[in-house]
């Protein structure tokens, strides 16, 4: 695990960024906020390409800038990689040129990690003699990250890499950017304003506003609160649940999955019994009902107990419902809360459809998967 | 007439064009980077003494050059006691004022494709570890390829074809600082059109070449950025 310390100050026409955490960066951890917010500033006062930026920069106990500036450790010390939004390949070489100006230029050496190793994980072999603006979008972004894997990097800055690229292909790269930290033992901070891109990859998130970090933590604890949810994403905020597959059922291409709080049916997911795979349940896809109902389409109901309630202005209302050690949030009308009395303590059911359920092949930090599963409390099917 | 014929004004202006271009490539480049990159409110009082010798008239660029080199002064008196003889109407001297004379050509072009390039790909580089002087080297200058071109024809060219800093300043020594512009005046004073006619239509030849240069440089070597 490694630490980064940070107490900065930057400012800029109006905007302010202040940040005081210390984060103690594994996996993936994922700067969020609304654009605007100074993730991009915080992520280039890391990298050290803010020359303005006063305040204190650690890694690992080793400073990169303290007092004000009169300690700066340029950009090209900090062992530090960084995969800009519009990729920036060097137009002047082929993609095996760039990725050899990266792999000539690393500061450290290693031993597992040679060209090949890098070219295989990202799928390159096909793009080496191309030139980068012959490069679709994606192939641009995998030829950027390969390239900044090579300087065998302490840990790798990814700002928002994926912004503008289309859906599709954005679901093709997700996987190489999830493997990174797990194949080649770096840390990520990844800079992005799209929440499903959270759900499917990090494990902790900070959350930003306004040039501070609000909150950090695991990406289920903050998703989950509801005092972040004019944060967390207005209208595609949710809960994100960590389960385990426990059967498939080929024929209505559904999977079920288990979590500490109850099961759900969701669409079929490609993965062995027994894997672990990651829910994310929208606010507004939730239905809540006081009691046992019959005649319903959807085919999940979670019971559990209202643990929060959180109004806002208009005519929703965020219900925070605790199903065991989970949560799921149900957004509805300030005129169903008064018509079902809902309070806090009340006892529900959480209705939600299976086909409005997404999932994320989950990568748990720590432990390994398959002792778990032995071990576990969930048993696989045979 | 060509066995006796004299090319030696031609062929001393292209050499002070070779040696005035090489010599400013080197000298116009860490000021257009630092023009292109600098945000230091003194940018506008350097760019402007840069761009100087645009609107100057020759002969007044070339009238301060002589006062500065004669001598009596202190740059003329320094070049006299450390080589011995004097910088005015020498070849040396040729050259420190084409250098000044032809300076935009090559600052401004050179600035205009370092800006194009722009600070991504510098940053880029700092982040795979490369040092500034590095990124310079590998990354800024090969992506700057055709401002260099520009830059380079530009210089020489517009060497080539200066007349009144040289007159002030060389004067007309045959085969030291009589270069092809003033052999074509002289010739004209003296009615000897034909060897007029042999200079100019060298210089028309290499003019047009040398812009012909510029033109394929611009289309073989597209800037491409981003």
């Amino acid at each position: 695990m490694s630490l980064l310390e940070l107490d900065v100050r930057m400012t800029f026409d109006k905007f302010t960024l202040a940040v005081e955490n210390t984060i103690a960066l594994e996996g993936i951890t994922a700067l969020f906020g609304h654009s605007g917010s100074g993730k991009t500033t915080l992520l280039r006062i890391i990298a050290g390409l803010e020359h303005n930026a006063t305040g204190r920069v650690a890694f690992n106990s080793e400073t990169w800038q303290c007092n004000s500036g009169r300690t700066f450790m340029p950009a090209f010390r900090r062992a530090v990689g960084y995969v800009f939004q519009d990729a920036r390949l060097f137009n002047h070489l082929d993609v095996a040129g760039n990725l050899a100006f990266a792999q000539c230029r690393a500061s450290r050496h290693s031993t597992t990690l040679n060209r090949d190793t890098v070219v295989k994980a990202l799928d390159l072999s096909g793009l080496l003699s191309r030139t980068p603006y012959t490069l679709s979008g994606g192939e641009r972004q995998r030829v950027a990250l390969a390239r900044s894997l090579l300087t065998v990097p302490r840990m790798i800055l990814m700002d928002e890499p994926l912004a503008s690229i289309d859906g599709r292909r954005k679901r093709e790269i997700l996987p190489y950017i999830e493997r990174l930290p797990r194949d080649f033992g770096v840390p990520v901070i990844y800079v992005t304003h799209a929440i499903d891109e959270v759900a499917a990859m990090a494990e902790n998130m900070l959350l930003m506003s306004e040039g501070r970090i609000v909150a950090t933590g695991p990406v289920t604890e903050i998703l989950s609160r509801l005092d972040l949810f004019p944060l967390t994403g207005r209208f595609e905020a949710g809960a994100v649940i960590e389960a385990r597959v426990i059967a498939h059922d080929i024929g209505d291409h559904l999977t079920d999955v288990a979590f500490a709080g109850g099961q759900l049916s969701i669409p079929l997911v490609d993965i062995p019994v027994g894997s672990p795979l990651r829910v994310r349940i929208r606010a507004r896809d939730v239905v809540l009902a006081m009691g046992e109902t019959t005649g319903l389409s959807a085919n999940n109901a979670l019971h559990g107990v209202i643990s929060g309630i959180r109004e806002d202005a208009g005519a929703m209302v965020d219900v925070q419902i605790t199903c065991g050690s989970a949560q799921v949030i149900s957004r509805v009308t300030r005129r169903s809360v008064r018509r079902l009395g809902l309070a806090l303590g009340t006892a529900v059911i959480a209705i939600v459809k299976s086909i409005t359920i997404d999932s994320h092949r989950g990568n748990p930090p720590q432990q390994i998967p398959q002792k778990q599963s032995s071990g576990g409390d969930i048993a696989p099917e045979p | 007439m060509t066995g006796s014929f004299d090319f030696s004004p031609l062929w001393l202006s292209l050499l002070l064009a070779a040696v005035t271009t090489f010599v400013l490539l080197i000298v116009a480049t860490p000021l257009a980077w630092w023009l292109a990159s600098t945000r230091s409110r003194i940018k506008v009082v350097i760019e402007a003494i840069t761009a100087l010798p645009l609107v100057l008239p020759p002969t007044v660029l070339g009238f301060y050059l002589l006062i500065l080199m004669s001598p009596t002064a202190p740059i003329g008196n320094f070049w006299r006691t450390l080589t011995g003889s004097t910088l005015a109407f020498s070849f040396t001297g040729l050259v420190l004022a084409s250098v000044i004379y032809s300076l935009p050509f090559a600052v401004q072009p050179l600035q205009t494709a370092f800006e194009a390039v722009g600070r991504g790909p510098v940053e880029a580089a700092a982040t795979l570890g490369a040092s500034p002087f590095d990124a310079f080297v590998t990354v800024v200058s090969p992506l700057a390829l055709r401002g260099y071109i520009t830059a380079a024809v530009l210089s020489f060219a517009h060497t080539i074809g200066e007349f009144g800093v040289v007159l002030m300043v060389g004067g007309s020594i045959p085969g030291r600082t009589k270069v092809i512009s003033i052999a074509i005046y002289e010739h004209v004073e003296t009615i000897d059109y034909a060897s007029a006619h042999v200079l100019s239509g060298a210089m028309l030849l290499l003019s047009f070449c040398s812009l012909m240069l510029v033109f394929i440089a611009n289309r073989r070597f597209p800037v491409r950025i981003g």
